[in-house]
């Protein structure tokens, strides 16, 4: 029995291959995603591990993400000479950080960008963590005086500097311009992932980015021989005064490879969502597949239960090739998977995350993930097939009419609705009610529907395929009439292989509706409450120095220039937004609706609250609060209640003077700047421009501009979606083919008898091509009424959010429509030309 | 109307016109040692307005006659005319038109779409080609072929012996010059092949239709004007007026020359 199964996968490889292609799709994605993400870890755990000292004393910092602002709490000099006499310790070195100086190469440009950081920091000759050294000098030597500077070999390389030429520098520090003489040139083991260090002298770096005073942002205590990490910690954190704190390296290291993995955490999500999708249609097309292949071979089929063997031998010689199938398929889908981890890796050091210091881990964890995966779904796809195989009566061995009894469509359209209705019920809960992790109540919903309507589109397709047959009718006569019926012939089939292509579109028109409205809301939002006529902003995402904000101001025609400054504080053990903003300017930053008190009126010890958090909190102006930012705590009066508004939407607002006295660093998000009334626009810009024409990690943009860079970010999201979903429409294509290509098998007789009495072979092929049009039609427009549904849904649930505005793309979706008629006759072409060569003669002649 | 046409087909002052014309057909199926010759030199007329039976003993060459007629299978040597048309040296896609508008074909089973109904597949050829058909003679085949209330249901809904007169009149319906028919009775019971060859028989005489038919079934052959006997690729004799006693007593004689041939060599 096995054997024959053998024999009958040999005789049909490359339909199996394209069924298995599916599965070598999503088993590509989760191995993909598993080997990217341990590379990740793995190469961030190697770095995080020479960036600590044996112990590591810092300012408590509550848990601060690296995404908000660094503390701007400092140690003061004298602790390092004290923790130095600890017993147990070696020596103590004071270290200073500064995560926003970036090298400007030769041509003017920053070298690194969005995510990895520009690091400033001071040489010292300390040890990292179990005596590593931490950075060794590939050439030249280190800074022993301000004006020197030594970077990174990857730096160096890029920025194109040699030792002893004057390299360019930016920094969010004091100083937001430096220029200092390139001394040396250092190597970090296991690279930097991206990031650019520069290092300082001590001294310099002191009067770069600690206001000139003998401070630290941190201090490695190193062990003596024989003394262990945790004693050191201990006996260290007995000398420290209030609000530092003192860690082991391992902790600190483990703790900060851990953020930076669940920053970019993301990208495994990602990745693991389309593994999902894919798996999800693949197995769309595993049970057609299965299904077809069994109907085609009930007879022989028959013939094994004619000749004694039991229904579970023949449902088993199924699930047997099945999982011959999904073996291979996750094999490759494996090896695959390395590829797109590479694919990945380049990708990102285009990004600037340069993670090539690195090689690729491929744990067990992996292969086995990914085998299993893809043997299970193959396995579950096919195991309804195979029950049907199993049903196929010994008699229909002897019999020439349809031996498969269609079973009815009843217990599917009940299970279709129900699954359809529990789907839109979990989505519903996920996007408008107060459920935890609403992620995966969405996830769960969108699958349940999807399901559903798959299981359902048999029904729901036929006025689609109904409206579609009177068109071709009507313009291609009988050919067309033809490959309606064909469509309609076997409406599981065509509603299956339909719904393969449905799951794709419909996630493409979900983000294509969710995109529209997000850039109409940006549109509007911009247009209706933004004030400013131009923004100052960071082109590295990192926020740039106050000094940069006094510059401007200073710019001829320039009138009024609100700071602004993103930033997180805890209330209640909860992470809050706040924003500190200028009160003096508060005009700047565009009408806000207030419910009581002006936010003109903020002071050092007021805040002011937003609305909603008002309410919940009970708050009312006069109320007081205490706000903590890193280790500090403070209390606030509340001074007025502000609703929301584009630019201010914050849980908070602090005067910027309250926000530094929460250890809030003095760095500005964003700058936002009037023109006085009758200076020339034009001149203005330039003047601008030119003011900020030395600093490239600064940027200015006017109203237009501005919108139009928010637009371009969500542009650049929905086309990084739509090339991974068009992996999914691929599957889908390769789904029509296999369905076109079996069915054109199934039909030899009767393609045969059309050409005997005379259809031509472009006619033969038009009749396929349209009867596979029909089906990529269903399937978009199926996956268009879904996604358009599903997008109008979430945008309604982002509303309060800002995204308030409902787009939807017609023009966008009606090309969605042309791409599924062109899938289709892509699809058709190869069952087509197959078609056509078939001999005439062996539908004429009976066996 | 079309009885005129039928006089005006089978002129008997004039030399009967020929439908077809085959010549020195051989037709050779693979090569090296597994090559068969299924036809070795077959020369043969068809006259329009006949009925032609073509029979023989099973593998005597019946079907790959008419197959090579009829431009479904190409010719190793030889030449098959139909009226002026030179077949053997067409190009698969003017022989698909040649099929399309000159040839009617009935098969022994499998004639019909099973997604068409029987109005559906009758027009099929019509359809194909683009073509409107001419309304008084599809009513007047319609009528022949005596379907009546069943031309909308579809060839599943019907028995073995009305699809095949629904294959007949689709034959029939776009006014071939030749019909081929491969033993068109061949899975019906005697009731309803007596009903389909009635049938071919009236458009014969009715319509003046040319009609080839193999079979071999003598009470099938004794429908038609003329049966030509095939015996191992060739012609070897030919009744006309036949009755299915002298066609039984023609075959049996072959039967002996064969077996006589058979034993000499
Ligand atoms: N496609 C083919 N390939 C090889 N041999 C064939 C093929 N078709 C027919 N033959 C051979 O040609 C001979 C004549 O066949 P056929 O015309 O079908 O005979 P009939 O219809 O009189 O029974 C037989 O010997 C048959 O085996
Ligand atoms: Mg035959």
């Amino acid at each position: 029995m096995l054997r024959a199964s053998w024999k009958s996968l040999m005789a049909r490889k490359l339909r199996l291959f394209m069924s298995a292609f599916a599965i070598i799709l999503g088993v590509a994605f989760v191995a993909g995603s598993f080997v990217f993400t341990d590379t990740l870890g793995r190469s961030f755990d190697s770095i995080m591990n020479s960036s600590v000292g044996d112990v590591v004393v810092r300012p408590v910092a509550g848990d601060v993400d690296i995404e908000s602002q660094p503390s701007s709490a400092t140690l003061p000099g004298s602790l390092v000479k004290e923790l130095a006499d600890v017993p147990g310790a070696a020596r103590a070195d004071g270290n200073i950080t500064n995560f926003g100086t970036f090298v400007v190469g030769k041509d003017g440009k920053l070298i690194g960008g969005f995510g990895p950081p520009g690091i400033g920091i001071n040489f010292t000759d300390g040890p990292a963590a179990k005596g590593l050294e931490p950075l060794t000098l590939n050439a030249g030597r280190w800074p022993t005086a301000g004006g020197e500077v030594v970077v990174d070999e990857k730096t160096a390389e890029k920025a194109g500097y040699l030792i002893g030429e004057k390299v360019n520098l930016v920094s969010s520090g004091a100083e937001p311009r430096i220029q200092a003489k390139l001394v040396g040139i250092a190597h970090m083991d296991g690279g930097t992932a991206g990031a650019s260090l520069s290092i300082f002298d001590t001294g310099e770096a002191r009067r770069l980015f600690m206001d000139g005073n003998d401070t630290y942002t941190d201090i490695w205590v190193s062990a003596a021989d024989g003394t262990s990490q945790a004693e050191l910690r201990d006996a260290v954190a007995a000398k420290l005064p209030k609000d530092v704190e003192a860690v082991t390296g391992d902790a600190a290291a483990k703790a900060a490879a851990s953020d930076i993995q669940e920053a970019l955490g993301f990208i495994t999500t990602f990745l693991l969502i389309f593994a999902g999708v894919a798996l999800v249609v693949g197995s769309f097309l595993i049970v057609n597949t299965f299904s077809i292949l069994v109907a085609q071979r009930s007879r022989e089929l028959a013939l094994f239960r004619a000749l004694g063997s039991t229904r579970r031998q023949v449902a088993r010689s199924v699930l047997f090739e099945a999982s011959v199938i999904g073996l291979i398929g996750s094999i490759i889908g494996l090896g695959l998977g390395v590829v797109i981890a590479m694919g990945i890796r380049v990708l990102f050091g285009q990004f600037g995350l340069d993670l090539s210091g690195q090689s690729l881990i491929i744990s067990p964890r992996t292969i086995v993930v990914s085998l299993v995966v893809g043997l299970v779904v193959t396995l579950v796809a096919a195991y309804l097939p195979a029950r049907k195989a199993g049903k196929v009566p010994p008699v229909a061995a002897m019999r020439d009419d349809a031996i498969l009894a269609e079973s009815g469509m009843r217990g599917r359209t009940i299970v279709g609705t129900i699954l359809t209705a529990l789907g839109a019920g979990l989505l519903a809960a996920g996007l408008f009610a107060d459920v935890p992790s609403p992620t995966y109540w969405v996830g769960g919903g969108i699958l349940g529907v999807v399901l559903g309507m798959a299981l359902i589109s048999p029904i729901v397709g036929r006025p689609v395929i109904a409206a579609i047959g009177w068109l071709y009718r009507k313009t291609f006569g009988a050919v067309g009439l033809m490959a309606q019926q064909n469509a309609q012939r076997n409406p599981r089939r065509t509603g299956a292989t339909a719904s393969a292509l449905m799951i794709g579109v419909t996630l493409v028109s979900m983000m294509a509706v969710f995109g529209a409205s997000a850039k109409a809301s940006i549109d509007k939002a911009v247009e209706k409450e933004f004030v400013a006529d131009y923004v100052v902003s960071s082109a590295v995402g990192t926020p740039f120095s106050t000094e940069v904000t006094e510059e401007l101001a200073a710019v001829p025609g320039v009138d009024e220039v609100a700071a602004f400054r993103w930033d997180q504080v805890k209330v209640k053990g909860e992470d809050r937004q706040v924003t500190g903003i200028d009160p003096s300017h508060i005009g700047v930053l565009g009408p806000t609706p207030m419910v009581e008190g002006r936010l003109a009126d903020l002071t050092t010890t007021t805040v002011s609250v937003a609305e909603e958090l008002a309410t919940t909190d009970k708050l009312s102006v006069g109320s007081t609060i205490d706000l903590t930012r890193g280790g500090t705590t403070k209390p606030f009066t509340v001074g007025a209640i502000h609703g929301d508004s584009a630019l201010l939407s914050s849980d908070y607002l602090l005067s910027l003077p309250a926000l530094e006295s929460l250890g809030g660093a003095k760095t500005d998000s964003y700058a936002f700047i009037t023109r006085e009334s009758g200076a020339a626009a034009a001149q203005v810009g330039r003047d601008l421009d030119k003011a900020l024409a030395d600093l490239p990690v600064v940027t200015v943009k006017d109203q237009g501009e501005f919108a139009d860079e928010q637009r371009a970010q969500i542009n650049q999201m929905l086309y990084l979606i739509y090339a991974l979903l068009g992996l999914a429409v691929i599957i889908a294509i390769l789904g029509i083919i296999n369905t076109l290509a079996l069915s054109v098998i199934e039909r030899t007789k009767e393609i045969g008898l059309l050409r005997a009495v005379g259809l031509s072979r472009r006619q033969l092929k038009r009749m396929l091509r349209l009867e596979s049009i029909v089906i990529a039609l269903l399937g978009a427009a199926l996956g268009i009424g879904l996604g358009v549904a599903f997008g109008v849904a979430l945008q309604r649930s982002l509303a309060d959010d800002g995204i308030d505005v409902l787009a939807v793309p017609w023009p966008q979706l009606g090309l969605f429509v042309a791409l599924a008629g062109l899938v289709g006759i892509i699809a058709a072409w190869w069952p087509g030309w197959r078609a056509s060569k078939l001999d005439i003669l062996r539908a004429v002649t009976t066996e | 109307m079309t009885t005129d046409l039928a006089q005006e087909r089978r002129d008997t002052t004039a030399p009967p016109k020929t439908a077809a014309r085959v010549t020195d057909l051989v037709k050779t199926y693979g090569s090296g040692d597994t090559a068969v010759t299924a036809l070795k030199g077959v020369s043969l007329d068809i006259a329009a307005g006949e009925f032609t039976a073509i029979m023989g003993p099973s593998g005597s060459g019946k079907s790959t006659l008419m197959h090579c007629a009829a431009g479904l299978d190409s010719v190793t040597r030889g030449s098959v005319q139909l009226g002026a048309i030179e077949l053997t040296t067409l190009k698969e896609k003017d022989l698909t038109k040649v099929r399309r508008d000159h040839i009617g074909f009935v098969f022994q089973s499998f004639n019909l779409i099973p997604t068409l109904n029987a109005e559906e597949n009758i027009l099929l050829p019509l359809s194909i080609a683009g073509r409107k058909p001419d309304r008084a003679w599809y009513d007047h085949v319609i009528a022949t072929v005596g379907l009546g209330d069943r031309l909308g249901h579809r060839p599943g809904e019907l028995s073995g012996g009305q699809q095949q007169r629904v294959a007949c009149a689709r034959a029939l319906v776009s006014r071939p010059e030749i019909i081929f028919a491969d033993e068109p009775t061949g899975n019906l019971d005697s009731t309803s092949g007596a009903e389909v060859l009635g049938f071919l028989r009236r458009s014969v005489d009715d319509f003046g239709q040319t009609i080839v038919m193999v079979t071999h079934d003598p009470g099938a052959a004794s429908w038609t004007d003329r049966v030509v006997f095939l015996a191992d690729g060739r012609i070897v004799t030919e009744l006309r007026e036949p009755t299915p006693e002298r066609i039984l007593e023609t075959m049996k004689s072959l039967d002996a020359k064969h077996v006589d041939a058979k034993v000499q060599g």
